[in-house]
């Protein structure tokens, strides 16, 4: 019996690491391809869960749930215009500075025009319910999740590294002065991959607020979980934030069958033993500037 | 360069002349403040997970010292709040230093913390200066941390406890009953979990199940399948803040249908939660639908300032500002240690219940009326805000209030 039970919760993992790869994919793009670790990551989120509360009475979930990221996307082009761009070939630590000030700056707005409480948001009716397989419980909310997750995984895997855009920007993480000397501006490159990253962050934000808390900190809440699958997969690497995903929310659930108090310092101590076996992550690659 | 030179003499005359001005204004201000306001620190979590709590704290506070001023202010003067954001232990602590040295406070009023409350409540012996702990349920503070310029207008975890205790009993959800908990893993988790396993086990409930949930967890689905697979016949939270909300979220998503119940619980969080994802029976040291005259009218203003109900946080700010002035009119000085005598020598306190409260000697524990609610069904709620019906007060009418604050067991060493 308690086999089956330890099944069921590495299945529950797996439904979780979408939970996970959602939260960490558009982190994991801008921290690749643009160089910039953005703390403010989860401020986004927040955003994206804040327009969701509020155009979701108005224009409905499904409604929500396209507008949101594109507006967040947005905000992302403004943030990337104004202050990314000039901090992709300076040090990285102006970079985390500015983006842990804006996350200041955008969780203490949310505070002052929401107020400080959680607001209240649900599954919509219709996705409501639980589907089981044999004795295996999985709500349908969820499995929309890990649908979504899936799309959005595939879809940017398909621009990165299928597309005349992902070329370019690929070229431009390995050798940007090369990019330039032939006569391309990586310029508006960068910014479709700044609101591609932070439209993805807003994307979590609408999914994830009917099942957790729509309050100011809840950016914070995820942020450091987001880095930790970042940094478990590796850098650059695409598959390694899937794998990583994955593998934390597998190792998690574990955990916290055999031994509860240690559930969220499982995804720790599993990026202590990569980072001791596999400097880069799981399958992180040498990427010049990071070196 | 003259031209440069102009400009930087310009730029300095513009600053001397503001600096005159800042001057002007200011000084005046800071002489006139001390001598005719008198000075309330608030000093109480604004930002982390305690957040949402602290926001209402400071609504009630305002409320207070507005209606306080309407009326006429204290012994004639105005009251003045000097609010800050606690945030940790041992910023709460040199806060309050700075509140009572340098701001010259009457008093101290605040926390939801039990770990900062411990902190406040260490400078506020050490200075003799008043404080009123609005927010923090540690029995801890009522036991061997107590002291003699700590008092404590929130009730303590076992007085959550025996408040919804006692209709878990008549709702037959204890004797011979499975339960199943999760705990905050952190000291005021653990204090709750304490008393309320005790509780459990001396009326004939067995737990089956008891996990430790860290505090930055905010995916419970895990938890979830655990306590399905153990199929208790009770499901009990021994969470804080927006891990409440989390927790019901998620439970109503994974649709499990064991009875839920608290010991802990702020309405704030299940306001936050949504529709039909709120359930089950807890405890709370007030409500907005408690129905008393002064509790109606408390209900009416402050809807009418902020768009929306008071819940329990704003009731203990509001209420220990309005003690801390009737207190310094009737002792007809603002004197901390006169303040500190009057409240122990039993003073009783309308504070919006049925029953006066008074805080009893022996540890600064205000007694007083509790109360528990349970969810109402989804299609029954008017709006938004009316989310459970009032299941009534305890201890009952003719029983004495005493029965529900912790035992005196001797820890705490006041009156020795």
């Amino acid at each position: 019996m308690a086999f089956v039970f330890i099944l069921e919760q590495v299945l529950n993992g797996l439904l979780v690491g979408a939970y996970y790869l959602l939260i960490a994919l558009g982190l994991s793009l801008i921290f690749s391809l643009g160089g910039i670790v953005n703390l403010a990551h989860g401020a986004f989120y927040a955003v994206g869960a804040y327009l969701a509360v509020t155009l979701a009475p108005r224009i409905g979930f499904a409604g929500a749930f396209v507008a949101s990221p594109i507006l967040v996307a947005l905000l992302g082009v403004t943030v990337e215009r104004l202050f990314f761009r000039r901090f992709y070939r300076s040090d990285p630590i102006l970079s985390l500075l500015l983006t842990f000030g804006l996350a200041m700056i955008i969780e203490q707005s949310l505070r002052m025009i929401f107020g400080a409480a959680p607001l209240p948001f649900s599954i919509p009716p219709a996705l409501r319910g639980q589907v089981f397989v044999g004795d295996f419980i999985y709500p349908r909310y969820r499995l929309i999740i890990f649908g979504v997750a899936l799309a959005a995984v595939t879809a940017t895997w398909f621009l990165v590294y299928r597309t005349a855009f992902g070329r370019v920007v690929r070229a431009g993480v390995q050798n940007p002065d090369m990019v330039g000397a032939l006569g391309i501006s990586l310029q508006p490159y960068m910014t479709a991959i700044a609101a591609i990253g932070i439209g993805l962050a807003g994307l979590a934000g609408v999914l994830l607020a009917p099942i957790s808390g729509v309050h100011p900190a809840m950016g914070a809440e995820i942020l450091t979980a987001a880095f930790v699958v970042v940094v478990i997969g590796g850098l650059g690497s695409f598959w390694g934030v899937i794998a990583a995903a994955a593998l934390v929310g597998v190792v998690r659930g574990l955990t916290i069958y055999f031994f509860p108090p240690a559930g969220e310092a499982s995804m720790y101590l599993l990026m202590a033993l990569v980072l001791l076996l596999r400097p880069r992550g799981l399958l992180g690659e040498r990427i010049q500037k990071f070196e | 360069m003259a031209h440069s030179d102009d400009l930087t003499r310009r730029t300095l005359l513009k600053g001397a002349a503001g600096a005159t001005a800042l001057a002007g204004l200011g000084m005046p201000a800071i002489v006139k403040a001390q001598s005719d306001v008198i000075r309330i620190g608030h000093l109480t979590p604004i930002t982390g997970f305690l957040g949402p709590l602290g926001e209402f704290a400071q609504m009630g506070v305002q409320l207070a010292a507005e209606e306080i001023n309407a009326a006429g202010g204290v012994l004639g003067r105005k009251v003045e709040l000097v609010m800050e954001d606690s945030v940790n232990p041992q910023t709460a602590s040199a806060k309050a230093e700075r509140l009572i040295e340098r701001d010259k406070v009457a008093m101290i009023i605040g926390e939801i913390s039990s770990a900062s409350a411990l902190a406040i409540g260490q400078v506020a012996n050490r200075t003799k200066t008043v404080f009123i702990n609005t927010g923090a349920n540690s029995d801890a503070l009522r036991g061997e941390s107590c002291n003699p310029f700590m008092f404590h207008i929130e009730a303590a975890n076992s007085m959550m406890v025996r408040s919804v205790g006692t209709y878990l009993k008549d709702e037959n959800m204890i004797q011979g009953k499975k339960w199943y908990s999760l705990t905050a893993d952190y000291a005021f988790g653990h204090d709750l979990f304490k008393v309320a396993k005790k509780f459990v086990s001396d009326n004939g409930g067995e737990f089956i199940g008891e996990e430790l949930v860290p505090t930055d967890a905010t995916d419970f689905s895990p938890y979830l399948l655990k306590i399905r697979q153990a199929q208790p016949d009770v499901v009990a939270s021994n969470l804080a803040g927006n891990q409440i909300t989390n927790f019901i979220k998620q439970y109503a998503e994974y649709g499990l249908q064991f009875p839920i119940t608290g010991f802990g619980f702020d309405t704030a969080v299940a306001w936050g939660a949504g529709q039909g994802n709120f359930s089950g029976i807890w405890p709370l040291i007030w409500h907005h639908m408690v129905d008393t005259p002064s509790s109606r009218k408390y209900v009416e203003a402050f809807t009418k300032k902020y768009g929306k109900p008071p819940e329990n946080q704003s009731w203990g700010d509001y209420n220990s500002l309005k003690i801390v002035a009737q207190s310094f009119d009737e002792l007809k000085s603002p004197d901390p240690q006169k303040l500190a005598e009057h409240l122990r020598k039993g003073a009783k306190f309308d504070i919006l219940k049925n029953r006066e409260g008074y805080f009893r000697p022996y540890d600064n524990q205000m007694v007083q009326e509790m109360y528990a609610v349970r969810a109402k069904e989804p299609e029954k709620m008017a709006n938004q805000w009316d989310i459970y019906e009032p299941l009534g007060a305890v201890p009952g009418a003719n029983d004495d209030l005493e029965v529900l604050a912790p035992p005196k067991d001797g820890t705490c060493k006041i009156q020795a």
